[in-house]
């Protein structure tokens, strides 16, 4: 019993960083740009379909791809920053994030009935040599590609976090996000900042997409559910709070695994949505974010 | 002007009133009833999101439990009126037990808190009725359209004047207080938290009673279907599209809305939702107001024209 709820939840954990780097993009691109990016969930689709594309047209393993996903789902994030959500830059920023939201509800239809035509609805998913192998540590198991994805989400949120402390680009950023008029007053590039923060934000969907490809499966409408659980593991985290979001992520992860454990699989999704409920109401600074001002 | 606007009102109100009379094929009268229940929809949303500023993406919580309630109560033989307002009554009551902590939720905080409670009711429900609920044979035989025309023409009227009524009322001028500016609202003496609950009611029981109706007139649907995420944001949509926070701009979004999306269904088939969306986008980016907002920047521009016309004529005559 014990045993099977332990392994119940580093199954949730393992997932749970997979849910953390879906929210890290849409964390990344709200905080900055103040973009509220509803499709952030299609841009995952088609990170997803990018690699299983990759891996069943070329035979690149979808771990090796990895940079190259995140290329493609740069120049789609470049595109559509480019064609749409630069126009909304300089409103006020509640009109912002509802007119985002509204092009992103838009985005949604349009991104997922192409996919739904050129790719049809069928489930797909990577099967590499490697996918069924597990490791047994202290008898709980471990599925490699699970593990590998973790790593992953991890490297990610080390690279982000370091650029963003490093980096002259990256303490730009930062500094856009404190106070964009004094960024700008200072010479930051306000419009690049936004620009590089939205592709960013594409490259990491490309990542989580092709994680969810080798790990669960992808199809046309699974966007929805993608965006939905970066959602609330964003606000869980705690806006602009990079290690929040992924300890959210877990938490969100380890507590859907711990509900269908003990309650039943038709559930999890219901908890995991009312534990979000409960955080945004009492701590809505998220649960290692800072209090607001 | 009230006069001739009151006559318009009352023609378009018998024009709609005489139609099951003229039309004889079910789908133009099924097309008419989508856009009645958009109408409520839209309109009913208008009165928290547009008046009183709080932007809810879960609107389909109070449709789907007034659509639940009436058809659990009507298919088991209760009689039809009270199971209709069972089904608003069901939504006012979960509007009341969520409205004090969800109004602890701040624009698009609220925004999102409201989609999750949305979707907890979706699932919630898709574990408990995971059937499809079908008229039983004797409702189906005696099953007529034009019945189900009417109740959704009265709640759309129902509906509309109310929102009428309230946006010319204390309560509803205090609404929009709040959403202006919260704190202000509160130092002249308007309890924001009241407002902003009482919204959430109407708000509520009139979704709810588009549910209800809708219970009574679809034939058969999953119990879930109702509470789909889908309804919250296709009526959000038409609100934005018409202007919120305007009487008439509901009511426009929601015939262009259903109509458009006809229209395209029946000429562009598969790639319909591809050419609704690429219009969507549009219509936000280009004409952000919504259409209320398009019309009175044009108005404004012809008068202004005019009077630059009239100033000239004079100075030279």
């Amino acid at each position: 019993m014990t045993e099977a709820f332990v392994q119940i939840i580093i199954f949730g954990i393992l997932i749970g960083a997979l849910y953390g780097l879906a929210a890290l993009g849409l964390s990344m691109v709200f905080g900055v740009t103040k973009i509220l990016n509803i499709a952030h969930g299609e841009l995952i689709m088609l990170g997803g379909y990018a690699s299983f594309w990759l891996f069943r047209l070329v035979g690149l393993d979808p771990f090796i791809s990895l940079p190259l996903t995140m290329l493609i789902m740069a120049v789609v994030g470049l595109v559509l920053y480019k064609l749409l959500f630069v126009r909304t830059v300089k409103l006020p920023e509640e009109e912002k994030i509802k007119n985002t939201m509204l092009i992103g509800f838009g985005l949604t239809l349009i991104l997922q009935n192409i996919a739904l035509i050129l790719w049809t609805a069928d489930d797909r998913g990577i099967t590499t040599a490697y996918s069924g192998q597990v490791f047994t540590v202290l008898n709980i198991r471990f599925p490699i590609v699970r593990v590998a994805g973790f790593a992953v989400a991890l490297i990610c949120l080390l690279s982000l976090h370091l650029f963003l402390r490093k980096t002259y680009t990256g303490k730009a950023i930062r500094a856009t996000v404190e106070d964009w008029e004094a960024a700008a007053l200072m010479g930051i590039n306000i419009q690049q900042v936004y620009m590089l923060s939205f592709v960013l934000g594409a490259a990491l969907a490309g990542v989580a997409g092709a994680l969810v490809s080798v790990t669960f499966s992808i199809d046309p409408s699974m966007g929805m559910h993608w965006t939905l659980k970066a959602l609330i593991v964003m606000v869980l985290g705690g806006l602009g709070s990079i290690a929040g979001t992924f300890a959210g992520g877990i938490l969100l992860g380890a507590t859907e695994s711990a509900t269908a454990f003990l309650i039943g699989g038709n559930y999890r999704e219901v908890i995991g949505l009312l534990l979000f409920l409960l955080v945004l109401i009492f701590r809505p600074q998220g649960l290692l974010g800072a209090k607001e001002r | 002007m009230a006069r001739i606007q009151l006559l318009l009102v009352a023609v378009v109100v018998i024009l709609l009133a005489c139609l099951p009379l003229v039309i004889e094929k079910d789908s133009t009268l099924n097309l008419l009833v989508l856009i009645l229940l958009f109408i409520i929809m839209a309109s009913s949303w208008n009165i928290l999101g547009g008046f009183t500023g709080q932007t809810s993406l879960g609107h389909a919580a109070f449709f789907g439990l007034g659509s639940l309630a009436t058809r659990l109560l009507w298919i088991q033989g209760f009689p039809l009126l009270p199971s209709l307002l069972a089904g608003g009554g069901l939504a006012v009551v979960f509007a009341l037990v969520i409205g004090i902590p969800a109004f602890k939720l701040k624009g698009v905080y609220f925004a999102i808190g409201t989609l999750a409670l949305g979707q907890i009711l979706f699932v919630t429900v898709g574990n408990l009725f995971p059937t499809i609920s079908a008229l039983p044979v004797e409702a189906l035989r005696t099953y007529q359209l034009a019945p189900r025309y009417y109740l959704f023409l009265v709640l759309t009227i129902l509906t509309v004047g109310f929102a009428y009524l309230l946006a010319n009322s204390r309560v509803g001028l205090g609404m929009m207080a709040v959403r202006e500016d919260e704190d202000a609202a509160e130092a002249l003496g308007v309890n924001a938290r009241r407002h902003k609950l009482l919204a959430l009611v109407f708000s509520a029981f009139l979704a709810g009673m588009a549910g209800s109706a809708f219970a009574y007139y679809h034939v058969s649907y999953y119990y879930q279907f109702p509470f789909a995420p889908i309804w919250s944001f296709d009526t959000l949509t038409m609100v934005y599209i018409g202007g919120q926070g305007t009487i008439i701009g509901p009511i426009v979004g929601a015939i262009f809305f259903v109509l458009l999306r006809e229209f395209l269904v029946l000429n562009v088939g598969e790639y319909h939702l591809i050419v609704f969306g690429v219009l969507f986008i549009l219509v936000v980016l280009f004409l952000p107001g919504g259409f209320v907002e398009a019309w009175e920047k044009i108005r404004n521009l012809l008068v202004r024209r005019r009077s630059k016309r009239d100033r000239n004529a004079s100075t030279t005559a």
